[in-house]
């Protein structure tokens, strides 16, 4: 199974839940790797979905495994593409043209998931109306709050600012502006003293 | 006791008639001082003095939300009603003196929206001459619907459609005009916002459709004042203030409370905000629910009330004021 439950944490951090399928003429899936399971469970519990939907798939360390399903499933319109940041003028094309109805289902990491959300809230879908559900890696995008670069798959905690160099804790502290978790220097105080870094949630 | 809101002593400076059923009050400072600004949507809850009884109803502020010289509202005549808006196209004329509450608002506009669409019926429309001030002045982007019985009944539909063609459409019953709902709400961009006010049934109707079409409940605002219905007299104890009182038929529950010498809580009197919900302490009886704050499960559990606009029949009704 892909799914991970995430520790009750703080009121910023993002939680997930389970999509289900809305009513609406118009749907939007947007998932990466493992993510491509939730659309083929929406797809199994409501047979009408998929002549309204419009996929966006980025397979990710996955390969083949699941688009080739995915294509089977008929969906309106499927694009699989190499990254998230290839597809995204694509997104903002699809979202400039949609009208209000349209559903948002974002499945896969938190990565994927938190820069989709930021998207379509931009494009002006309230954020509590969009469904997600978590699938595969846990790693986290990651703002450095010193030289705000930010580093993506963050898996070990704490971690080097893969922009400036500093040694970075990483907090449960999201933005939602930013669709990334905050990264703060750990070592700022006794520079060099630095705990031994752990997987995220190992 | 309004929560939170002081009031504000205005002296009645114009009483125009603006058809048939609706006539326009404006109000100016007694003292002179500015009054405070507001924001589109926001009413004011006007108090009458009619003879031994206070009236208090809820009227939407019409005026331009930046002047502060004065305070504009329209009141729709309801022969059938307990008498309040009679009272206003009465007994009101210029040079009165009244008391009004501070601006609340309940129906404020969500200003993160990229388009607001507006769909007013009948005196429905007042809050959105505020909004529509307050948008034009800031270049919004706004669609008004608007669904009136007749134009001669159709008050302020002229002055709209001027000052803003393209963006007002009306429509006259009496002309079998009718707004196509479902094209309108499929065809909006990405990040509008709807706005209804008007009667119940039109308000259910957009609510409904916009949810079959799968709008988020967020980007869907309503108002509905409700007048409190008339109904049988009863009976209430209430518990704080060690008090017994009858509510008469043409009174509120909230009212009977007032006119006992009760301090209770407030802000819209009419069952949309939530301000005046009350816990039951016991009860011998059935409800007789008319707001719309309350969830079905509150309704049902015999817990709560919401005395602006609820009333009760039986034997005994306890509460916790």
């Amino acid at each position: 199974m892909s799914t991970f439950d995430f520790p009750p944490s703080i009121l910023s951090r993002p939680v997930y839940g389970r999509l289900e399928p809305r009513a609406g003429k118009s749907h939007m899936m947007i998932a990466d790797a493992e993510g491509a399971e939730a659309i083929l469970r929406l797809a199994a519990e409501d047979a009408t979905l998929m002549a309204k939907s419009n996929i966006l798939y980025i397979p990710g360390d996955t390969g083949d495994k699941y688009t080739s399903q995915l294509k089977a499933l008929k969906p309106k319109q499927l694009y699989v593409g190499p990254s998230y940041e290839a597809a995204v003028p694509r997104l903002r094309r699809t979202l400039l043209d949609a009208h209000m109805g349209l559903q948002v289902y974002l499945a896969g990491t938190e990565g994927l998931m938190g820069q989709a959300m930021l998207e379509a809230t931009t494009a002006g879908i309230p954020h509590s109306a969009i469904q997600t559900e978590h699938h595969g890696s846990v790693a986290r995008r990651v703002q450095c709050v010193h030289c705000k670069g930010i580093t993506e798959d963050v898996m070990l905690d704490p971690f080097q600012c893969s922009h400036c160099g500093l040694n970075l804790f990483v907090r449960d502290h999201y933005s939602r502006r930013l669709a990334a978790f905050q990264g703060v220097c750990i070592d700022a105080e006794d520079p060099g003293n630095v705990p031994a870094s752990v997987e995220l949630y190992s | 006791m309004s929560a939170g809101t002081r009031k504000i002593a205005v002296t009645v400076s114009d009483v125009v008639k603006v058809n048939e059923l609706v006539t326009r009050f404006r109000f100016v400072p007694t003292d002179g001082a500015p009054l405070p600004t507001f924001s589109g949507g926001a009413h004011v809850v006007v108090e009458m003095q009619d003879g031994d009884v206070t009236r208090l109803n809820p009227y939407s502020l019409m005026s331009d939300p930046m002047d502060q010289s004065a305070y504009t509202i329209s009141v729709r005549r309801d022969d059938e009603g307990r008498g309040g808006s009679l009272f206003m196209h009465t007994k009101v004329k210029p040079g009165d003196q009244m008391m009004i509450s501070y601006p609340v608002n309940l129906f404020a506009l969500d200003l993160r929206a990229k388009k607001h669409l507006m769909i007013a019926g009948g005196i429905g429309i007042t809050p959105f001459l505020a909004q529509i001030k307050q948008l034009a002045a800031m270049n919004g982007n706004f669609e008004l619907h608007y669904s009136c019985r007749s134009p001669a009944l159709g008050s302020y539909a002229d002055e709209l459609t001027t000052a803003h063609p393209g963006r007002v459409h009306v429509y006259f019953d009496d002309q079998k005009q009718a707004i196509d709902l479902e094209t309108l709400l499929d065809g909006q961009p990405l990040g509008t916002h709807i706005y209804v006010c008007g009667p119940k049934g039109m308000i259910n109707w957009v609510r409904d459709k916009a949810s079959a079409l799968g709008w988020p409940r967020e980007a869907v605002h309503y108002e509905e004042f409700l007048a409190p219905q008339s109904g049988k007299p009863f009976e209430v104890k209430l518990a704080v203030s060690n008090k017994v009182i009858t509510v008469g038929e043409h009174q509120s529950l909230l009212e009977a409370m007032e006119a006992a010498g009760v301090d209770a809580p407030y802000l819209c009197r009419g069952g949309a905000c939530g301000q005046c919900e009350t816990d039951v302490i016991g009860y011998d009886g059935k409800f007789i629910h008319h707001d719309h704050w309350l969830e079905d499960e509150d309704k049902a559990s015999g817990k709560k009330i919401m005395p602006c606009v609820s009333r009760f029949e039986g034997k005994t009704l306890v509460l916790d004021r």
